[in-house]
């Protein structure tokens, strides 16, 4: 899994609440199995005049598609950012895409975990949080980028102002240091076998599973 | 000593799955059936694969085609989705190299992952079930912990039989009073989410409770259920009754002889105490909600069919007047307009939420005798490959079809775009399905949620219709 201890980048502000994944990519983009390739895709339905992946077709009022926002790395975002579709492939296009953080003021909850799980760090912040921020980067996108410090927690603007925010210390962690939660559970084999052992004398019926057409 | 707290029916699901407390506060739960479809499954199994790790216990895991495969009568793994043929094929090849169980195109069991997993008694009460897909809270209508989960945490659980979450809070909804005669559970799902917006249940296990809760069949309980993730909750669930008992009884997959009697008695301790708390409690009264319509692109977006479409000033928050603003010009919509009435382009009777062979039955109820209004496509897919058995029996699909439906093989289907196939840019769908979501159905499809009942009156009526007019 990817890192993320330290991050500067342009913040891109896509204040719409209740962006869900089937927005971040329609299910028509997703087109073969792999994790790999699917930055073109991101926000196809708003991205391309026409809604769909086409060379040449972009919008240019899209905030993505603007001169001023090239290169962006960082989403400011309306709450419930991610919300709906479970589909990983959201995360995928926007890591593909080069999005390596997202501030909105709440996630769905599968989004956040699919977040966590490839390195993209989702930030909450309060919505004036978020406004001023917003106003800041505005000003001058290019130039007032965002410093992002996963080890302090803090966000910093370039009027160094800065804002601290939450993440559980397993998670903080596990993009730290890029760790492979598979591997960290599978060190705990022995307490997962015993839990089984006693649970199937507790629970026979859910252990015993298999086809009977009697 | 002071006596311990009651505890709520998710806490002894919760508390009897764990395994071991992280430092931070987490728990590893255990995870007793894993669901996977071609669409997300196939990269959970592709990258399993990858790692060089295996499922650590195939017995539980089940997989079906519900996603990418078409829904036309004769079809094969040459889906007009776009790379489609692979999906199906890694996700076939990979589960037989796994030995988990399959329901393939052509098996008798195969369907919508959710809509499968009650009626073959995968789900079970008192049971942890993931699928990596965010409509497995449907199974909580079963008295089972189910929730959605992304591709890499579903590697996580056919690798370990495990999951590690923060616990989540929890929320109690009443439902008192009493529904009016057809007015289901879909309508009973949009008014929760219209009144508390879709980030009402935001992260928190839901337990739907009350006199109506009690009173809905087991299929309505799973549409209801289907819909907490549009509440934006971790996961819905409702406490297994009589109902769920008979319900299961003789499921292919549900325990049998002396692990049913286990499984009851067990079953019949997943009530929350009396003196138990919950984080939020809500009640809602039944009485007065009527059939319930969305006109914008959130399930939020909700009114009941004798209103009208709302105004951007009635937003509490600036960001929520945008939204509607938004969805308004979306939606080619002004404030003011009757939903009743509203010219549709499309009908469609399918997906998780609504196609159980309840749902189809009450539409072939409204749909007999009569034949949807021209210029009007009307679309039925049932939502797994035994309901379509099932209603051919019963001579439902005679109903349909002499309406002017289109009769379609299992699957989600137009719900999505899965099969390649959407809706043109424009067309007006009364969907009985769950996201009214920007371009869910097609580039500039603008989507109306609604129950199956509202989708058949309005197919005749070809407009969006308030089916008590069209019953006595």
């Amino acid at each position: 899994m990817q890192k993320f201890v330290t991050h500067r980048g342009i913040a891109a502000p896509l204040l719409r609440v209740n962006i869900d994944t089937d927005a971040i990519i329609p299910s028509r983009e997703m087109k073969r199995v792999s994790r790999e390739g699917l930055g073109d895709s991101l926000f196809a339905g708003w991205r391309y005049r026409q809604g769909t992946v086409k060379p040449g077709d972009l919008d240019p009022e899209f905030v993505l598609n603007q001169p001023a926002y090239a290169n962006a790395s960082i989403l400011l975002t309306g709450q419930n950012m991610g919300c709906g579709s479970s589909r990983e492939f959201a995360v995928w296009a926007l890591k593909d895409f080069g999005i390596r953080a997202i501030i909105s003021p709440s996630f769905g909850a599968i989004f956040y975990t699919n977040c966590i799980r490839n390195g993209l760090l989702p930030i909450i912040l309060d919505e004036k949080q978020i406004s001023e921020i917003t106003a800041e980067v505005t000003l001058n996108p290019q130039s007032n980028a965002l410093n992002i410090d996963l080890q302090h927690n803090l966000i910093t603007t370039a009027n160094q102002h800065q804002y601290s925010f939450k993440i559980a210390s397993s998670y903080q962690q596990m993009l730290l240091h890029g760790l492979d939660p598979i591997d960290l559970t599978l060190q705990l084999q022995t307490n997962i076998d015993e839990f089984i052992k006693a649970d199937q004398v507790k629970r026979p019926w859910a252990h015993s599973i298999r086809l009977i057409n009697d | 000593m002071p006596k311990q707290p009651g505890l709520t029916l998710f806490d002894k699901i919760w508390n009897d799955h764990t395994v071991e407390r992280g430092e931070d506060g987490s728990y590893l739960i255990y995870i007793d059936r894993v669901f996977l479809h071609e669409r997300t499954g196939s990269l959970a199994l592709s990258s399993l694969e990858s790692s060089g790790r295996t499922t650590r216990n195939p017995a539980n895991v089940f997989c079906t085609m519900d996603h990418i495969v078409d829904t036309h009568p004769g079809r094969s793994d040459n889906t007009t989705t776009p790379g489609g043929k692979e999906f199906i094929q890694v996700t076939r090849q990979l589960a037989k190299q796994e030995g988990i169980t399959l329901f393939d195109l052509g098996d008798p069991m195969q369907g919508i992952s959710h809509v499968v997993a009650a009626e073959q008694g995968i789900g079970l009460p008192g049971c942890t079930m993931i699928c990596p897909d965010s409509h497995t809270c449907t199974l909580g209508a079963i008295g089972a912990l189910a929730t959605g989960v992304g591709s890499s945490e579903c590697e996580h659980a056919l690798a370990t039989e495990t999951l590690r979450f923060f616990k989540p809070e929890q929320m109690r909804i009443q439902f008192t009073g009493k529904l009016d005669p057809g007015v289901t559970a879909k309508d009973l799902a949009l008014h929760l989410i219209s009144t508390f917006s879709a980030t009402g249940g935001l992260g928190c296990a839901v337990e739907f409770a009350g006199p109506v809760i009690s009173e809905l069949d087991v299929e309505a309980r799973q549409t209801l259920c289907n819909l907490a993730v549009e509440f934006s909750a971790f996961t819905g669930i409702i406490a297994p009754d009589d109902k769920i008992v008979t319900y299961l009884k003789n499921k292919p997959y549900a325990p049998k002889g002396q692990a049913w009697r286990a499984a009851t008695k067990y079953w019949s301790t997943l009530q929350t105490d009396v003196d138990a708390k919950f984080d939020h409690e809500i009640e809602i009264g039944c009485t007065d909600i009527a059939p319930t319509v969305t006109w914008g692109t959130s399930p939020q977006h909700a009114v009941s069919i004798e209103a009208v479409v709302p105004h951007p000033d009635s937003a509490d928050e600036p960001s929520e007047k945008d939204a509607i603003n938004r969805a308004l010009e979306y939606m080619n919509l002004s404030p003011g307009i009757p939903l009743n009435g509203l010219p549709i382009q499309v009908a469609f009777i399918g997906s998780c939420t609504n196609s159980r062979l309840s749902d189809l039955r009450i539409a072939a109820n409204i749909l007999k005798g009569r034949s949807i209004a021209p210029g009007v496509r009307a679309i039925c897919v049932p939502g797994s490959t035994q309901v379509k058995t099932h209603a051919e029996k019963e001579g439902l699909d005679q109903i349909f079809k002499q309406a002017g439906f289109e009769w379609r093989e299992s699957g989600c289907s137009l719900c999505f775009y899965a099969g390649g196939e959407g809706f043109a840019a424009g067309d007006r769908v009364i969907t009985s399905t769950n996201r009214n979501f920007e371009g869910r159905q097609g580039p500039g499809t603008r989507s109306h949620l609604a129950s199956p009942a509202t989708v058949a009156a309005s197919a005749v009526k070809g407009c969006i219709t308030d089916f008590r007019t069209l019953v006595d």
